[in-house]
């Protein structure tokens, strides 16, 4: 099955970056897309914020918690993803980001709104994953990261991926053994992300040697890898590419930006440029310059 | 495996992958060590309750509270295991597992200061070094517990986001242990957690019951009709009910902190108590499904207890468990009616039991001469988890607060500096 994301890394090593969406608002998130389109960003990972991301590092925590003060909700934030798909300039697939507990309350809380609605007493919800994946895939997402959610639970969300046409990514550690790698390659499609550090999300100042262990156990793989957890500059892209990454994702670089914000919009178009020329250096393997 | 990571829908590992194979790790020692008794590891656990912890501890009949409610009253006195409260059995426990497991650090996280004093003490005992994460709001109401963390050489970490309570504590020792996870032991403080946390504190904690079934038929010749624990992760809850599980005769209340009212505030996206048995809605959080204080989206809701120790959006997935099995009633108390307790407690038995367990015996006096009239029997057994002398500031404060009648003169005498 070939899917939207898997296309992204048909031809060069895809750029895949992480905003999270409200962050500072709706309308924002919009511009900052189109900013990281422009400068050449593949993939938009669009992060849906949960109270309790224990995944992240500060940088994105604080980002989750602006987008929840200005009051994204799972009903803005596909609203938002179906503004997105309508804008001409967003030709690239989105991603969610999400924890589960959002994703298994939505069937519950749709059957709410509904009666609220009516009028009516709330009937039982839909049980599981389902409504969710089923309104993420109406409003044009097209597949999901979920972090708190490793392969030996997400059988009942890999069935509605399934039933609905999204990929469901799985990310690979640096602990992860060989015996839970099957298990996952078993599971995922659209791309691994490869987990390049232990630890939570952030930007970092180097590449960890981790990363190239994790890639080189990925080697028989089909599925392409993409590299996330600590990339921010140029150099690091084309380190993790040229080490044998097939596409780089970066999350706290932007989200930097953003929480700065100072003309967020062009920063975040060169920054997505730069970072992106330094996959493709990585891919042709150019060599180091000298006197670095 | 998976099935037995659950009660019913409840439990799982829901956790980062990175750290799935420590988890898988801590399963097979958990098995291996406290299961199988490998090594003689329980043995070696059991001798260091009796020798460090002092342990067993009494089961004591409250002559007037007996009189006060007109049956036979049985306290059982976790306060008086070393360090005041039930968590030493659960951190002894782990810290000897990570020994024995051959990991060189401890993380911990606390609320009310108890299980982080108590992982502290542990630690120093067994020659760990130890950090502790602790919610800027709960270090501020539970100065003592801070400095005694500190004393026992254990670095004391703050949480600034959110309300800065448990909560809080919990999602920043996640972060510590998914960076450090390979030669770090996360010791979770109660039932709550990814499998196999939920079963092997619950495992640790069972002591309580285990001497408390055996005392109360020692001293009285039967089993209890009720047995009732206060309830915030729920894990002095599931050690004083484990062993009166199979009795069916025997009732198994569970207080939750009612704080100051039951209604959650949609706008404000905050619960005014901690009841999340009695009023939660499953979901998952902190690595296990159970029921949750959230809103309808899912988003978790801050809670709200005058005791810091209940002050919690979740519970443990077995008493979920129990609680829609109908095995376990789940009740709740307000704040009022918990710091009356401390203080009539702390006057008819000289007692001066911790907020947390206020609460439980804050039922008996509801249950019995109070609104909720719940029929408890003729015997009951009350859990005491753990001494209020870190209590003592914010009892003073919200009792004055109240002006609460039962409070006694707080008054610093003329002359006296």
């Amino acid at each position: 099955m070939s899917s939207s994301i898997r296309e992204a890394f048909a031809d060069e090593p895809p750029l895949i970056s992480y905003v999270a969406a409200g962050d500072p608002d709706a309308e924002s998130t919009k511009e900052y897309v189109r900013a990281l389109v422009r400068g050449g960003a593949d993939v938009i990972e669009l992060g849906l914020p949960f109270s309790e991301p224990i995944a992240e590092g500060p940088t994105i925590q604080q980002a989750i918690r602006r987008a929840l003060d200005a009051g994204m909700t799972p009903d803005r934030y596909f609203d938002l993803v179906a503004e997105l798909r309508e804008d001409a300039e967003v030709d690239v697939p989105l991603v969610c980001m999400t924890y589960y507990n959002l994703i298994y309350q939505y069937g519950d809380s749709e059957a709410q709104r509904a009666s609220d609605a009516s009028g009516k007493t709330a009937s039982e919800g839909r049980e599981g994953p389902e409504p969710f994946v089923e309104a993420a895939a109406e409003a044009g997402i097209s597949g999901l990261i979920v972090p708190d959610l490793p392969v030996d639970e997400s059988g009942p969300l890999k069935s509605a991926c399934e039933a609905h046409g999204l990929d469901l990514i799985f990310i690979v550690a640096p602990t992860t053994t060989d015996e839970r790698l099957d298990r996952m390659l078993d599971r995922a499609t659209g791309f691994v992300y490869v987990q390049g550090r232990l630890g939570t999300t952030g930007a970092r100042s180097d590449v960890s040697t981790d990363t190239h262990v994790s890639l080189g156990r990925l080697d028989e793989t089909d599925l392409p890898k993409a590299v996330g957890f600590g990339i921010s500059e140029r150099d690091h892209a084309r380190e993790i590419v040229s080490g044998g990454a097939d596409g780089i994702i970066v999350g706290s670089a932007f989200v930097d930006l953003i929480a700065e914000g100072d003309e967020v919009a062009d920063r975040l178009e060169a920054k997505a440029r730069e970072l992106k020329e330094g996959a493709l250096d990585g891919a042709e393997k150019v060599p180091e310059p000298e006197g670095k | 495996m998976s099935s037995e990571s659950k009660f019913g829908d409840y439990g799982g590992q829901y956790v980062p992958e990175a750290l799935m194979p420590a988890i898988e790790e801590l399963t097979d020692a958990y098995e291996r060590y406290v299961l199988d008794n490998e090594d003689g590891f329980m043995d070696e656990f059991r001798e260091r309750l009796r020798d460090f912890g002092g342990r067993p501890t009494p089961l004591q009949r409250a002559d007037r509270l007996s009189e006060r409610y007109d049956r036979e009253v049985y306290l059982k006195r976790e306060d008086l295991l070393h360090g005041g409260a039930h968590k030493l059995n659960n951190a002894l426990g782990q810290v000897l597992l990570a020994k024995y497991m051959g990991k060189d650090r401890i993380i911990a996280e606390t609320g009310a200061g108890q299980h982080g004093t108590a992982t502290a003490m542990a630690s120093a005992y067994l020659g760990m070094p130890c950090e502790i994460y602790m919610g800027r709001t709960d270090i501020n109401r539970q100065r003592p517990n801070v400095f005694r963390m500190r004393i026992h050489d254990a670095e004391v970490n703050p949480v600034d986001i959110g309300s800065g309570t448990l909560k809080e504590a919990i999602n920043e020792t996640m972060r510590d242990w998914a960076t450090n996870v390979e030669d770090t032991h996360y010791v979770i403080g109660s039932i709550v957690g990814p499998h196999p946390f939920p079963k092997m504190v619950r495992d640790f904690q069972s002591v309580i019951s285990e001497e408390a079934r055996e005392q109360v038929r020692d001293q009285t010749g039967r089993l209890p009709d009720s047995v009732v624990a206060c309830a915030g992760g729920g894990s002095n809850t599931m050690g004083t009910f484990h062993e009166f599980v199979p009795d069916e005769d025997v009732d198994l209340v569970a207080v939750e902190a009612g704080g100051s009212e039951l209604t959650i505030d949609e706008d404000e996206d905050l619960a005014p108590h901690s009841a999340s048995l009695s009023t939660g809605e499953e979901g998952v959080l902190h690595g296990a499904r159970t029921k949750l204080l959230q809103n309808r989206d899912g988003q978790i809701l801050e809670s709200h207890s005058v005791s810091a120790g209940l002050d919690y959006s979740g519970v443990g997935p077995e008493l979920a468990y129990l609680a829609d099995e109908g095995r376990v009633t789940p009740v709740n108390v307000g704040d009022d009616a918990a710091l009356e307790a401390f203080h009539r407690l702390s006057k008819l038995e000289g007692i001066i039991p911790a907020l947390e367990s206020s609460h439980a015996l804050a039922y008996l006096e509801e249950a019995v001469l109070g609104e909720q009239a719940d029929d408890l029997g003729d015997l009951v057994v009350v859990n005491v988890s753990g001494r209020g002398d870190k209590d003592l500031d914010t009892v003073i404060e919200e009792s004055e607060k109240r002006d609460l009648d039962a409070a006694p003169s707080m008054e610093v005498f003329e002359g006296e500096q």
